[in-house]
């Protein structure tokens, strides 16, 4: 599927998500690059929010993309199944997790508050994490932001009922922050300025890589709500 | 300034040159004058404009530079002043011999001549126009041969932003040319009368009138600034000696009128002529203010300002065949207006889901149907196309009719929708067929034909193998426009590289040109290139590794009756024109 001529990526050890050289070239295999395709495009969907006004017709298009990319890796049943662990962390190491943005939304799920279609209700409790932000003053901020990013995650799991139970249920570290991702893209450390507390913090979990790129999902998404 | 003058001089001595052309010509084009005289003063005239200085540095469009005029044969004529300020009102005042009526048989735009000409027009005669006969079916056995006309736009290469031509189109009699660019600045040039002596070259386009369209505004409510950038420019078919054109950003549509004024009034009874107001008390005769001529001044106003009708960004206007009303499209939605009413317009396409986690398709472009006023096609970033009829219901969000191909699964891929995305679609001035851009192709359709297109043209087929990258860099993301030539037969596009494509739907052969600085001597023929795509690189070959990604040609535009075209780099607007022989 990935024609001859596709630039060849490492999920191991990218520095830069978006293909950035680093380290020891790995052998193209479908997987990786279809990996690699996934965090290119979680990252872009961030990147163009920041932007003056997102364009909503290249959030539709990349967002559709992912959606196809999560539905294959759904039906190939790759979707727990993931890249060596230290794989699939690198490019997430200096991406630091919006705590706020998945805990506050679990916790208000968790509460109640958050009108999350729950498929399974009775999923896995999540795993809280500590973190040095305030929850009660981002939560508010974030509210209205992971009420929308669930209600996207409805449609999800309309396709792949299976799908968002993984989703929320092991999802908590190494959500992309979004001055982290750009701090990261351009230092390539992977604690930005300013938020190095997140990083042991994201190292810990071992949460897998497509879940924790789908909460990314979750974070970017909402940003197409929010057109 | 010395970045114009390059092209400038070519044309000068271009001129000089063809004075020495056989007398036998002159008498049959001129009017009445003699042959040898006339040329004499044109040569003079050159000359004198040649010795004359360059006026201070111009600003990026520079007004034109004052041309040979129809003089009578005693002395040249004076040489032009420098323009003033090019925003706003570009004062003419060399152009005063030059303008033309529209119909072109007079060199002076008067009242009755206007007169005569619209009424022509209105009947359904066309204006006696002296120009080149209409190629139909162009290409067939004889290739257009394709030359270098003009260049505008700073040479450096350095792009300042707000220079970015973001539009390009020719009014309906293709007489005047509007480009819009990033600054929200609309600059229209106009073309200039068919020299008489020079049979073998077009008019040339110079700066008829610059103005400022969009201001950047802030939208408070959502903290977000709404850019200036001219999205789409569209005439409006001339009804008067005024000539109207809707220019659109992001949100807001405008209607302006560009009008000529050479008169003025002169002789008023309480003011100076500078303004000021005089005493009452001091004027002791009354006299009737009278009009005299004056340079003329091309004044641009905007006469109707349509705001606040679109939450997301208008990517399309589209004026209805009886014009009188048009569609303005942005990306999940299609209103319409009545030129004349700006405090409402009708919303006749929606396509926002009530959840916009929903959302998986947005509008990419709409047009009315050039003939019939009920219909409308929109087409999607999903590479449908939906044509709708006003008539069926007030909400056309039920298609009459839907275009799309089936994927070839054999290019399946996961950028396969994103390449389908349309990013341009074109009537044929016929109203029969329509065209559409995709990414890597144009396609023709038959509005009778649904299920696929009739015809397919690959524009760089070569960069199927680098979608990846291509998406990593953003460049398939990338809005290609399309055109078709005045009688349907050849249609153009756009590429990388600052090449662009020409497809003749006869002879089915395609040409790839290139708008470079490099081939800018007027009348020179432009060399077909070729992209390799893999393999063997031949001599003249360009690989496709070696293609610049950043030099990217998105807009192009077709003279509606003649073979010029008007070729937008990231900052320059290349004219070409075909060898006429």
């Amino acid at each position: 599927m990935f024609a001859r001529g596709l630039k060849r990526k490492s999920s191991e050890d990218a520095e830069d998500a978006d293909g950035g050289v680093a380290g020891l070239p790995a052998a193209p295999s479908y997987t990786l690059q279809r990996q690699s395709l996934l965090d290119m495009s979680l990252v872009k969907l961030q990147l163009c929010h920041m932007l003056v006004e997102p364009n909503l017709c290249r959030s539709v298009l990349i967002a559709n993309t992912v959606r196809q990319i999560q539905e294959e890796m759904t039906q190939d049943g790759t979707w727990r199944v993931v890249a060596p662990q230290a794989a699939g962390r690198a490019p997430l190491d200096r991406l630091v997790s919006t705590e706020i943005l998945c805990r506050s939304g679990r916790e208000q799920e968790g509460e109640g508050d958050c009108p999350l279609p729950d498929p399974a209700p009775g999923q896995a409790p999540r795993r809280p994490q500590s973190s040095p932000w305030g929850l009660d003053g981002s939560r508010e901020g974030r509210g209205g932001f992971q009420k929308s990013l669930d209600h996207i995650f409805e449609t999800l799991e309309n396709k792949t009922p299976g799908s968002v139970e993984e989703l929320f249920s092991d999802v908590d570290s190494s959500y992309y922050d979004l001055d982290a991702v750009l701090t990261g893209m351009v230092g390539g450390a992977p604690t930005g300025p300013g938020l190095p507390a997140f990083a042991p913090t994201a190292a810990a979990p071992p949460s897998s890589t497509c879940r924790s790129d789908l909460g990314e999902l979750e974070h970017t998404v909402e940003i197409l709500v929010e057109t | 300034c010395a970045r114009d003058r390059r092209p400038g001089q070519g044309q000068r001595a271009g001129r000089a040159r063809q004075d020495t052309r056989p007398a036998a010509r002159a008498p049959g084009r001129g009017e009445g004058q003699a042959a040898p005289a006339q040329r004499g003063a044109e040569k003079e005239g050159a000359g004198a404009r040649s010795r004359a200085g360059r006026s201070p540095p111009r600003p990026l469009w520079s007004p034109p530079r004052p041309s040979p005029r129809p003089a009578p044969p005693l002395g040249p004529g004076p040489a032009a002043p420098p323009l003033g300020d090019v925003t706003g009102q570009a004062s003419r005042r060399h152009f005063e011999s030059r303008v033309a009526c529209p119909c072109r048989r007079r060199r002076r735009p008067c009242r009755s001549c206007r007169r005569h000409c619209w009424r022509r027009r209105e009947s359904g005669e066309a204006p006696r126009v002296k120009s080149t006969i209409l190629l139909t079916g162009a290409g067939g056995g004889n290739d257009i041969q394709w030359c270098f006309s003009q260049v505008k736009g700073a040479v450096d290469d350095d792009v300042a932003e707000a220079d970015i031509i973001s539009t390009v189109e020719f009014n309906h009699s293709g007489e005047l040319l509007a480009t819009g660019d990033k600054g929200g600045r609309v600059v229209i040039f106009q073309q200039e009368q068919e020299n008489k002596i020079q049979s073998h070259s077009r008019g040339e386009y110079n700066v008829y009138s610059t103005f400022q369209s969009h201001e950047p505004e802030f939208d408070y409510l959502k903290s977000l600034e709404i850019e200036e950038k001219i999205n789409k420019i569209r005439w409006l078919p001339q009804k008067n000696a005024a000539q109207f054109l809707l220019s659109t950003n992001d949100k807001t549509i405008k209607l302006w009128k560009i009008s000529e004024r050479d008169k003025r009034p002169e002789g008023y009874n309480l003011k100076e002529e500078d303004g000021r107001y005089r005493d009452p008390t001091t004027v002791t005769t009354l006299r009737v203010p009278v009009f005299r001529p004056m340079d003329l001044m091309v004044e641009a106003s905007p006469r109707r300002i349509f705001a606040n009708a679109h939450t997301y960004h208008i990517n399309s206007i589209s004026i209805n065949s009886d014009y009188e009303t048009y569609l303005s499209a942005d990306d999940l939605r299609i209103n319409l207006w009545h030129l004349e009413i700006t405090d409402r317009s009708f919303n006749i396409v929606d396509i926002k889901p009530a959840n916009m986690e929903e959302l998986t398709e947005v509008i990419t472009a709409a047009e009315f149907h050039p003939n019939s006023c009920n219909t409308f096609v929109y087409s999607s970033s999903k590479g449908t196309i939906r044509l709708c009829d006003m008539r069926a219901s007030a909400l056309c969000d039920r298609h009459s009719k839907l275009f799309e191909e089936p994927e070839d699964p054999s290019n399946r891929s996961f950028f396969s929708e994103i390449i389908s995305s349309i990013s341009d679609v074109k009537f044929s001035h016929s109203g029969r067929y329509m065209m559409t851009r995709d990414y890597l192709s144009v396609k023709i359709w038959d509005l009778n034909m649904e299920n696929r297109p009739v015809e397919t043209y690959q524009v760089h087929e070569y960069l199927r193998s680098k979608l990846c990258s291509l998406y990593e860099n953003d460049c398939i993301f990338d809005k290609f426009e399309c055109c078709w030539n005045g009688s349907d037969s050849v249609v153009m596009t756009g590429s990388y590289n600052n090449f662009f494509r020409m497809f003749d739907r006869n002879t089915k052969r395609d040409i790839t040109l290139e708008a470079s600085r490099e081939n800018n001597k007027p009348r020179t023929v432009l060399k077909p290139r070729k992209v390799c795509a893999s393999g063997k690189r031949k001599k003249d070959e360009i690989s496709v590794d070696s293609l610049d990604f950043n030099k990217k040609i998105l807009h192009t535009a077709w003279h509606p009756k003649e073979n010029i075209i008007a070729v937008a780099t990231t900052n320059n607007l290349y004219i070409f024109q075909d060898k006429v022989n």
